[in-house]
């Protein structure tokens, strides 16, 4: 049965942008081949860590969202603990309102890039008059 | 000069007046925001977010200062933990805000 799972990867600063999506294409493929469907495919590109990880401040960020059989995860967490390039990873079983956020997030409804709504615009302007 | 200050005392006295407002004393009902906004799902790669829930250390702040119902304390908890896992929110620190 195919089951909704959420993974942040933390790639080590050291490699180059280039090296990065190389792997991530590696990642893909390994996705592909558990049977996977990638339903969306967030990369943050390099970012502050707020505390440092095997001495590097800094770090590549993936958020892969899809779905698989869930005997594939661990296979793939075997992978990722293999890989040097990975400095961290979680996995998430997403559930029922996990899955609405990112349904919304990604229609530009919820999260950090949220549009606002006519009304909520309105109030603002409404509010700075005052 | 003394009398004209006396006569200003009486004048006052008419009128029931406080040295500080009343309202201070009161304490405003809490209410989990969650409930209030309608969030149902709290985003561990939100540090902004987050950042409402832990004091300057880091810590999570408890249930009697955030007001939250049990069970979104108990996904706040979850997502700072998960958040600091992925490096997002720091385990220790001083002066975080």
């Amino acid at each position: 049965m195919l089951k909704s799972y959420e993974t942040v990867l933390i790639f080590n600063p050291v490699l180059k942008e280039k090296e990065v999506q190389e792997v991530i294409g590696n990642y893909r493929e390994l996705l592909k081949s558990y049977k996977a469907d990638i339903v969306e495919e967030d990369f943050w590109g390099l970012r502050q860590l707020a505390y440092p990880i095997k001495k590097k401040t800094t770090g590549f960020y993936l958020v892969l969202e899809y779905k698989v059989d869930a005997t594939a995860i661990d296979r793939l967490e075997i992978q990722f603990k293999r890989d040097e390039n990975i400095m961290r990873f979680l996995t998430i079983r997403m559930e029922k309102y996990h899955l609405e956020y990112n349904e919304r997030k990604r229609r530009g409804l919820a999260g950090r890039n949220r549009k606002k709504t006519e009304a909520e615009k309105t109030n603002e302007e409404g509010q700075q008059q005052s | 000069m003394n009398r004209n200050r006396n006569r200003g005392r009486n004048n006052n006295n008419k009128e029931v007046r406080y040295l500080t407002s009343p309202k201070i004393g009161q304490q405003r009902k809490k209410y989990c925001r969650f409930k209030k906004l309608g969030i149902k799902y709290v985003d561990y790669k939100d540090p902004e977010f987050l950042m409402k829930f832990i004091n300057e250390q880091g810590k999570l702040l408890p249930r009697r200062i955030t007001g939250n119902s049990l069970k979104y304390q108990r996904r706040v908890a979850q997502a700072v933990k998960r958040a600091r896992h992925i490096a997002i929110l720091p385990f220790v620190t001083d002066l975080l805000k």
